[in-house]
């Protein structure tokens, strides 16, 4: 079998070193009830590279890539083009098969790697730190809820309705066994969720979390909420889905945010179905010790050159234990990586061109859109996701268009099924990998669509 | 002035009614290098041999506990800026927080010098 | 005071000697030195080309970003340069061999990285409309499956993001259980040498936590679990084969006992290397597991993660799952089972843990690997494994103490104490001795149980010469820690970095780089 190197004259001699007759001494301590006689019945045995391949691509073909259609969906998970060598750089073997870096003499590829995307994280996001990443925006803004009641020793937490639907999700799970309150609202395509946020803050607020642009791609400013929620000795976490907005729109740090997370899948990273995906946490300084996951800090070495080591480790559950700010043990190393080499190709003048691109591919397709009759435009602002209204069902739309080979935007529907103030809503996201081709097809298609 | 000393390598300071309370030279020397300490703020309620402050090294955390019960008048915000005190002079100005005693009576429970020394040479 | 890890580590930074002469790049031929990003790049360097924006009226709401951001933007050859030198200071699986106890850092076969990267997989969207993504279900659904069967159990939740979020979800589906039963268990019952996730994770979900005490033969001590078993113990998270390398050979008898007092039998599945193909948890009665994808089925550990940690349940369980899952249909097709099929297919599910659907890049992974493998590759997998442990277990007798080494074989990890080494020399001497001989160090201090703990992992992937050369490294540096070499006081010697000042680190940290900071002054 190609991955084991042992022969079976090394199994017999070290069998002999060990002083056992054969491999099943070994598992003596197995009681005889549990033994296997033999490979588990009803699976397959060992396959070929070639085997498993063919499998593979059968299963491949059937998915429809985004790369072959024209491709609008968003809602949290966004296309962006990759630059070729960053799956080159993360595919170096010291890089993808090495460990979390806890013996720091033979891991400073790794340490640097995640003092820079610190320091990227924290000034993309217009915060004083970040840590090393966490799995996802979704796991990461439940952290954050969580050391939000840790700082302030509260435990009701204001969610805005523009928060992302899973976000919410999982907060709610959380919630229902920490024992947190979440004040929630319902989405709504008209009105902004930023009165009732300001009118719900009070002296029991632990946090308010507020997505930016959030959930139907609206840009709202955050410094009122920021304000009123510092008055009441609440924190205000911003929650940032597209953090390529960033490279057009002011940082939630800037408008006052205490905590900002978010997903970095749209760097480096890529659709993948869903995940790894990477999730981006930032903090101001006075939180530090608060801040969960890890945390990659400079220092000297015995010859006093300059290196990097993970640091603040009582923090983590592996030390603290039952006492610990969180469970969690890795971050997303890899994808992290992806996201700081797509940042570094990018730099300030890259990030804001990306960012210009995506808005004015954004703009026109929305133009465009919003003459198709019987579809409007639901925001005043947008970054690269905006919301149309549709006169049908939009979910049945988005299957028809599919079958049109064309991958049409998320439905609201989809995201919240049921809701039927919201089931002719359609999100529709526009990346710079969007051509002018690709915006005709679409309007086309839908227009006949909704013939 | 008195000084006691808990199985835990705490000290505890008494004049009348308030203490101040640390940890033992023994303790520090255990933990090595302390990189944090968190005191706990004033008025809070400690409970003897409850949790009381926290001290951290680099790859190891430990709770401090109350040697008796009482009232917290002053947490030592030195430990803030300069949490190495706590290793050169965990005795003296390494000292944790202090505090009002509400049972003196609990302090007969504890060791004077020679029976902590006694104590820590049997370890 | 406690002392919550009372395994007696220490920081110690050893001493400086004397070195060769510097170079002017302060380079050692090929190990290079690397400067930050920040130090290299600038504001207006870029290496993407983009093709002009057209003109557009913005609708950015007037909340343009005007101040600099501040980041750094370097050429495509600088970018690979930076990137390149930087890997060159790490370790790696790629090159050589890891014995990092509790890890199982196998061989990450490249067949892996080429089937995750199909388009198919790779470039498609969670949200699309589930026609057009049914290949990719079905990599789900058959991984699923094998999960199950290599188990013995009865569900699998696909969904948590790792390890640590799959014990998470056991433990949230045990408590959906009890809730259901309208019982209130408080209490988790948890060896003391489990990993520190364990009682972490079981606090976190609201339960108090309770240590249950090892036998001498560093095993669950049976008679005080059973013990303290009531109606306020909600269950016991255990770990098989546990941290100290030995299979529980009562775990069926305490499963039996916990299931007896109403409670639920969580396994920590981190070392399910050891026995997978020989041994079905499911047959000794556990009721969760969580499975590390990047442990047992070899998906890339990178430096940190990604991992993917999907957790088996039992028939007891497996109704509280959480969504988003993957069900097959009686159509043969595939169907993602979300918030609203919730109340039709998973009614008393606890909830979703995280947005979208899973590490669908390590599902590609783990079953390529699994596929590859199959039924009786598995099972040589958990016997090289085991083999290739015990075989160091016994060549170091003599060099180190193993403190269970008399009691019978170890599973797939040796466990050995710093006992015998000189007056001053510590397991962290040894380990930083190995790095020298260019080996990344075995799991120190872990677990906690045993003093200076070192626990050596070598995997099934390692050849016998591989494993013949790092046992004569191990018990080079061994001899030289008991003889009392002081040059291992300041190794390693040899390695991109001398040993690293973390006391500086934690008392000021500095975890982003400032415009201010050019030099770092040593306390």
């Amino acid at each position: 079998m190609r991955y084991l190197p042992l022969t079976n004259n090394d199994r017999q001699a070290m069998l002999a070193t060990i002083g056992a007759a054969s491999i099943d001494d070994l598992f003596i301590d197995v009681p005889e009830e549990a033994r296997l006689k033999g490979p588990i019945p009803g699976l397959p045995m060992h396959a070929s590279e070639m085997a498993v391949e063919r499998h593979f691509s059968a299963m491949a073909r059937k998915n429809m890539a985004a790369a072959h259609h024209p491709f609008f969906l968003g809602a949290g998970a966004y296309k962006h083009h990759v630059p070729a060598s960053v799956d080159h750089l993360i595919q170096r073997g010291e890089f993808l098969t090495a460990y979390t870096p806890y013996q720091p003499e033979i891991a400073q590829g790794t340490l640097q790697m995640l003092f820079e995307f610190q320091t990227q994280v924290a000034r993309l996001f217009g915060c004083d730190v970040a840590n090393a990443s966490m799995y996802d925006g979704s796991t990461a803004c439940w952290e954050a809820i969580g050391m939000a009641g840790r700082v302030t020793k509260r435990s009701k937490a204001v969610i805005s309705s523009g928060l992302h639907p899973h976000y919410v999700s999982v907060a709610k799970t959380m919630a229902r066994f920490t024992g947190d309150t979440l004040d929630l609202a319902t989405l709504d395509m008209v009105q902004s969720d930023t009165p009732r946020l300001l009118n719900a803050i009070d002296d029991e607020t632990s946090c308010v979390v507020v997505q930016y642009p959030d959930i139907l791609g609206r840009i709202e400013d955050l410094s009122a909420i920021a304000h009123k929620a510092h008055e009441h000795g609440a924190l205000l976490i911003a929650v940032v889905t597209e953090p390529v907005a960033l490279g057009a729109i002011k940082s939630p740090g800037e408008m006052g945010a205490d905590i900002v997370v978010g997903e970095g899948q749209s760097l480096g990273v890529g659709l993948q179905f869903g995940g790894p995906y990477v999730g981006l946490f930032a903090c101001k300084e006075k939180f530090v010790r608060q801040m969960p996951g890890r945390l990659c800090g400079q220092t000297v070495d015995a010859e006093g050159k300059r290196g990097f080591v993970l640091t603040l480790s009582t923090r983590e559950q592996h030390i603290r234990r039952e006492k610990a700010t969180s469970n969690i043990c890795t971050n997303s190393g890899l994808c992290a990586l992806a996201f700081s080499i797509h940042m570094s190709l990018l730099g300030e003048r890259g990030l804001r061109d990306l960012a210009a691109l995506n808005h004015a591919r954004a703009v026109q397709a929305a133009q465009r859109l919003a003459q198709i009759p019987g579809v409007t435009l639901v925001n005043d602002s947008f970054f690269n996701e905006f919301t149309l209204k549709l006169p049908v069902n939009a979910r049945d739309v988005v299957h028809k268009l599919a079958a049109k080979k064309v991958l049409g935007g998320v439905s609201l529907g989809r995201l919240y099924p049921g809701e039927a103030a919201l089931e002719n809503g359609l999100l529709v996201a526009v990346t710079e990998v969007v051509s002018e081709e690709d915006i005709e097809t679409f309007a086309a298609a839908l227009q006949e669509v909704l013939a | 002035m008195t000084r006691y000393f808990t199985d835990e390598h705490e000290w505890i300071e008494v004049e009348g009614t308030t203490a101040t309370v640390g940890i033992t030279d023994y303790a520090q020397g255990q933990l090595g290098d302390i990189v944090f300490a968190e005191v706990p703020a004033v008025g809070t309620t400690l409970s003897k041999g409850g949790d009381a402050a926290v001290v951290e090294s680099v790859k190891a955390a430990s709770d401090v506990y109350a040697p008796v019960s009482g009232t917290v008048t002053e947490g030592n915000d030195a430990l803030a800026d300069d949490p190495a005190l706590v290793n050169s002079d965990p005795e003296g100005a390494g000292w944790f927080f202090k505090l009002e005693l509400s049972d003196p009576s609990e302090l007969d429970g504890l060791m004077d010098a020679a029976a902590y020394k006694a104590f820590v040479d049997s370890l | 005071m406690s002392t919550v890890n009372a395994s007696g580590w220490r920081p110690e930074m050893g001493q400086s000697d004397v070195m060769a002469a510097e170079t002017y790049t302060g380079n050692r031929a090929l190990m290079l030195e690397e400067a930050l990003i920040f130090e290299i790049g600038d504001s207006h360097t870029t290496g993407v080309d983009f093709d002009a924006a057209p003109k557009v009226q913005s609708r950015l709401g007037g909340l343009e970003r005007n101040r600099e951001i501040g980041l750094p933007g370097l050429s495509e050859p600088e970018t690979v340069r930076h990137y390149t030198r930087l890997s060159r200071q790490n370790y790696a699986i790629d090159l050589g061999l890891f014995p990092l106890g509790s890890c199982t850092m196998k061989h990450n076969p490249r067949l892996n990285e080429k089937v995750a990267r199909m388009k198919g997989f790779i470039d498609v969207h969670p949200l699309q409309p589930q026609e057009t993504v049914q290949g990719a279900l079905q990599v789900i659904n058959e991984l699923a499956h094998w999960l199950i069967d290599l188990t013995g159990m009865h569900g699998v939740a696909m969904s948590p993001k790792a390890g640590a979020h799959g014990e998470l979800c056991g433990i949230l589906a045990i408590k959906a259980a009890l809730d259901a039963r309208g019982e209130d268990r408080p209490v988790i019952l948890v060896p003391e040498s489990a990993h520190g996730t364990n009682p972490a994770t079981a606090a976190f979900a609201g339960f108090s936590v309770e240590n249950i005490p090892a036998t001498p033969e560093g095993r669950v001590d049976v008679a005080a679990l059973k013990a303290r078993l009531g109606p306020d113990v909600a269950g016991v998270m255990i770990t098989n084969p546990n941290t100290c390398g030995l299979f529980e050979r009562d775990l069926k008898v305490i499963s039996d006992a916990v299931h007896a007092a109403g409670g639920y039998v969580y396994c920590d599945g981190a070392n399910f290397n050891a026995i997978v193909g020989r041994v079905r948890p499911g047959d000794l009665g556990v009721d969760a597991m969580h499975i590390n994808l990047h442990k047992t089925f070899s998906t890339p550990h990178g430096g940190g993660g990604p991992g993917s940690g999907p957790v088996v349940l039992s028939e007891a369980l497996a109704p509280y799952g959480p969504i988003p899952f993957v069900a097959k249909l009686p159509d043969g097709s595939f169907k993602l089972v979300e918030e609203e099929d919730a109340t039709a297919m998973q009614p008393e599910t606890f909830g979703r843990m995280t947005a979208f659907h899973g590490q669908m890049g390590m599902f590609t992974r783990a079953l390529s690997y699994i596929m590859s493998h199959g039924a009786d590759g598995l099972r040589q997998v958990a016997e090289d494994a085991v083999l290739n442990a015990n075989y160091v277990l016994r060549s170091l007798e003599g060099t180190l103490e193993a403190p269970f080494g008399a009691s019978g074989p170890c599973m797939h990890e040796a466990l050995f104490t710093d006992n015998g080494l000189a007056e001053g020399f510590s397991t962290l001497d040894v380990a930083k001795g190995l790095i020298d001989e260019g080996y990344h160090p075995m799991t120190v201090y872990f677990p906690l149980v045993v003093h200076g703990a070192m626990l050596v992992e070598p995997t099934e992937t390692e050849s016998k010469a591989a494993l013949d050369q790092f046992i004569g490294a191990l018990r080079s540096v061994a001899n030289r820690a008991k003889q009392g070499d002081p040059s291992l006081k300041s190794a390693p010697h040899h390695a991109p970095r001398r040993r690293l000042d973390e006391t500086l680190a934690a008392r000021k940290p500095m975890l982003v780089w400032k415009e201010a900071d050019l030099s770092v002054a040593a306390e």
